[in-house]
């Protein structure tokens, strides 16, 4: 049964898929030569693609090679099998055309805000005084302009992270990395941020590669969830289970947590991540920590 | 409120730190003058002041036991005792006395002539120490810097930095002069020794420990090695690499005691070792005082100056400091504003050109 052509989600995924491929992962595999010789793998056979302009975000338990994976995309850390392909050409080291953006507070401390945001545009050897016109715009744009002048350390956590997106974002990347870039935060923080991000997103022609480990989040930001699991039998590091495709319209509302196709997403990711496990059979026992005598009941 | 300040952890309220900061001085000073001051404290001998019939002679200093038994024999046989004060040992001269050796040791002259006066000495060893110092962080400040951000260079460097840095720099001493001469050279080259290889392995270290997230988001900004050296790694560790500096720089006054010793005697050290064997105790604590006092004062004002230096590691400045700065600085940036100025009117930077954003 052919779709209605008016679905505008549908109509969206297919814009996207006619675009070209920004970012190509071919069966990336990565180990770690851990102490005494043993090596510790943390990624095997991982491939997707993304396309220009995509929203994408990579959910998965702790310790499943999410952070591996994207540092491999940033060029920071190197993969031993596989390839990555950047509008076709191999990565190999950092370099400004994948802005990163990190869990921790990354703006350098000796630099006013908008000194960090100028920081790529002057190592892309642009003059001072048009760099700082520049950086001023994308302060702008995260709403921070009028923080120009202040030091980092007199920021909020929330306003660090919007400037290191100004930072990040100033250098015109082709493609954004985000390691749990509000993880950090606290949760009322961390929903005016991704409102935020979303609405930087609308206006600038960027692709988002966005790690997380809060599923809603995922589900909320995202064209299209990659569903990281960690090792098992069948697989010796972490591997991908599943692509999700989220069929919300954009923009995105707060509203549209409660839509049943929002739930049906969230709920197939929860159960790839966390598989229902039947209650424990019997009453463990309980480890006292009072006196005797002062036991409830 | 007092309790909580002596805590582990505990955070003194800024008046007593003020008063702890004092008392970090007048306790020992107290102790000194209870000493000096209280005939019954200590006071192990006698300073013979009428020899009477005994074998003393006027201005010997006999130890307690020997007196007591010199009147007691006086007594039983009939004659005159000796009579004097119970006194300290020559080399622990009173507060005032050493008070009164530090005034007189810059208004006298040389005992001998020719000997340098005590602020020629000083002089003296502040150029070693300064000339010492500097050779050593021109060359030790960039290796360390490098050592710290290419780990290859540092496991080719550091192995046999880390080797001669457990040689005493005392052992260096013939050989320097060997070479050297018996000048100020063979000095200078005790300090450089005895700092420089301590230095490479300082910075080497503080370098590794500034924070990898901020090198790694350079390095996702396009930084070049050269650029991650110059706009990262330098301005990152320079709080910590100046602290480092400040603590170095005590080590220095270190050697130069050695450094001194050797070659043509000359500077303060050799001042407090001639005071010393002319038994003028109150000229030898007077040149160690000032030793101290010129590392505490250098000390100080390196700290205080290090406080308007980092802006941004979020320390808090008084108004009236930061005003007494800018106007004790004002020579040395007066060309940096000039060019600040001179730039604003620049008609071309007055009109920066709109960015296509899109
Ligand atoms: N430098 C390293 N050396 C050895 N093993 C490592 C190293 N870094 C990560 N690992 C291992 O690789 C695996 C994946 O780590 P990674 O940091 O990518 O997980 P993650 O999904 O980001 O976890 P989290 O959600 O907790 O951040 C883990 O098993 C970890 O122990
Ligand atoms: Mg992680």
């Amino acid at each position: 049964m052919p779709e209605a052509p008016s679905d505008p989600v549908a109509e969206r995924f297919r814009r996207i898929a006619a675009r070209p491929v920004v970012l190509d992962v071919r069966a990336l595999g990565m180990s770690f030569r851990g102490a005494g010789g043993k090596t510790v793998q943390a990624l095997h056979d991982v491939s997707f693609q993304v396309r220009r302009r995509e929203f994408l975000t990579v959910v998965g338990a702790s310790g499943c090679g999410k952070s591996t994976l994207v540092r491999i995309l940033a060029g920071l850390a190197h993969h031993t099998a596989g390839e990555v392909l950047l509008d076709g050409r191999p990565v190999t080291g950092p370099g400004p055309d994948r802005g990163m953006v990190f869990q921790g507070y990354t703006l350098f401390p000796w630099l006013t805000v908008v000194r960090n945001v100028m920081f790529g545009l002057e190592m892309g050897d642009m003059g001072r005084d048009q760099a700082r016109s520049e950086a001023l715009l994308w302060l702008d744009l995260v709403g921070l302009a009028s923080k120009a002048e202040a030091w980092p350390h007199q920021l909020s956590g929330g306003q660090r992270q919007r400037v290191a997106i100004a930072r990040a974002l100033a250098a015109r990347p082709r493609i954004l990395l985000m390691d749990e870039p509000f993880g950090a935060l606290d949760p009322q923080t961390r929903a005016t941020l991704q409102e935020h991000l979303l609405q930087i997103w609308q206006q600038v022609d960027v692709t988002v590669v966005f790690i997380t480990h809060d599923i809603d989040e995922a589900v909320w930001l995202a064209d299209r969830v990659l569903v990281l699991q960690p090792p098992d039998q069948d697989h010796p590091g972490g591997w991908l289970a599943e692509a999700v495709e989220v069929p919300l319209p954009v923009p995105r509302t707060r509203a549209m947590h409660d839509l049943p196709a929002y739930r049906a997403v969230r709920e197939r990711i929860e159960r790839l991540i966390r598989p229902p496990r039947p209650p424990a059979a019997e009453r463990l026992p309980v480890f006292k920590m009072t006196a005797a005598g002062d036991e409830v009941l | 409120m007092v309790r909580s300040a002596w805590r582990v952890g505990g955070d003194p309220p800024a008046r007593l730190s003020g008063v702890l900061w004092l008392g970090a001085f007048l306790l020992p000073l107290a102790a000194w003058c209870a000493l000096s001051y209280l005939p019954w404290l200590w006071h192990p001998q006698v300073l013979i002041a009428e020899p009477g019939d005994s074998s003393f002679s006027a201005g010997m200093r006999i130890e307690r036991a020997a007196f007591a038994a010199a009147v007691a024999e006086a007594a039983r046989q009939g004659q005159r005792p000796p009579q004097g004060g119970r006194v300290n040992p020559v080399f622990l001269p009173a507060p005032h006395e050493v008070a009164r050796a530090l005034w007189t040791g810059f208004t006298t002259p040389p005992l001998r002539r020719g000997d340098p006066w005590l602020h020629q000495s000083l002089g003296h060893s502040i150029t070693v120490i300064a000339w010492g110092f500097l050779i050593s962080a021109l060359v030790g400040v960039p290796l360390g810097v490098l050592c710290g951000s290419v780990p290859a260079l540092s496991r080719l460097v550091e192995p046999f930095v880390d080797f001669i840095r457990y040689m005493p720099a005392p052992a260096f001493g013939a050989l320097c002069v060997a070479v050297l001469g018996i000048n100020d050279a063979p000095k200078v080259a005790i300090i450089v020794v005895g700092t420089f290889f301590q230095m490479v392995l300082v910075v080497a270290n503080t370098t590794r420990q500034l924070d990898r997230g901020l090198v790694e988001a350079a390095q996702t900004l396009g930084a070049s090695d050269k650029r991650l050296l110059t706009r990262v790694i330098v301005p990152g560790i320079l709080p910590n690499l100046y602290t480092d500096m400040r603590i170095l720089l005590g080590w220095a006054w270190t050697y130069l005691i050695v450094a001194e010793l050797i070659g043509a005697s000359s500077g303060i050290s050799w001042y407090i070792n001639q005071q010393g064997k002319y038994r003028a105790y109150d000229n030898v604590f007077a040149g160690i005082i000032l030793i101290g006092l010129i590392g505490l004062v250098t000390d100080l004002v390196l700290g205080w100056i290090g406080r308007f230096l980092f802006p941004w590691s979020g320390q808090q400045v008084s108004r009236a400091s930061a005003l007494a700065f800018a106007a004790v600085t004002l020579p040395l940036r007066l060309p940096w504003l000039l060019l600040r100025l001179a730039r604003r009117y620049d008609p071309k930077a007055a009109r920066p050109q709109e960015p296509d954003h899109a």
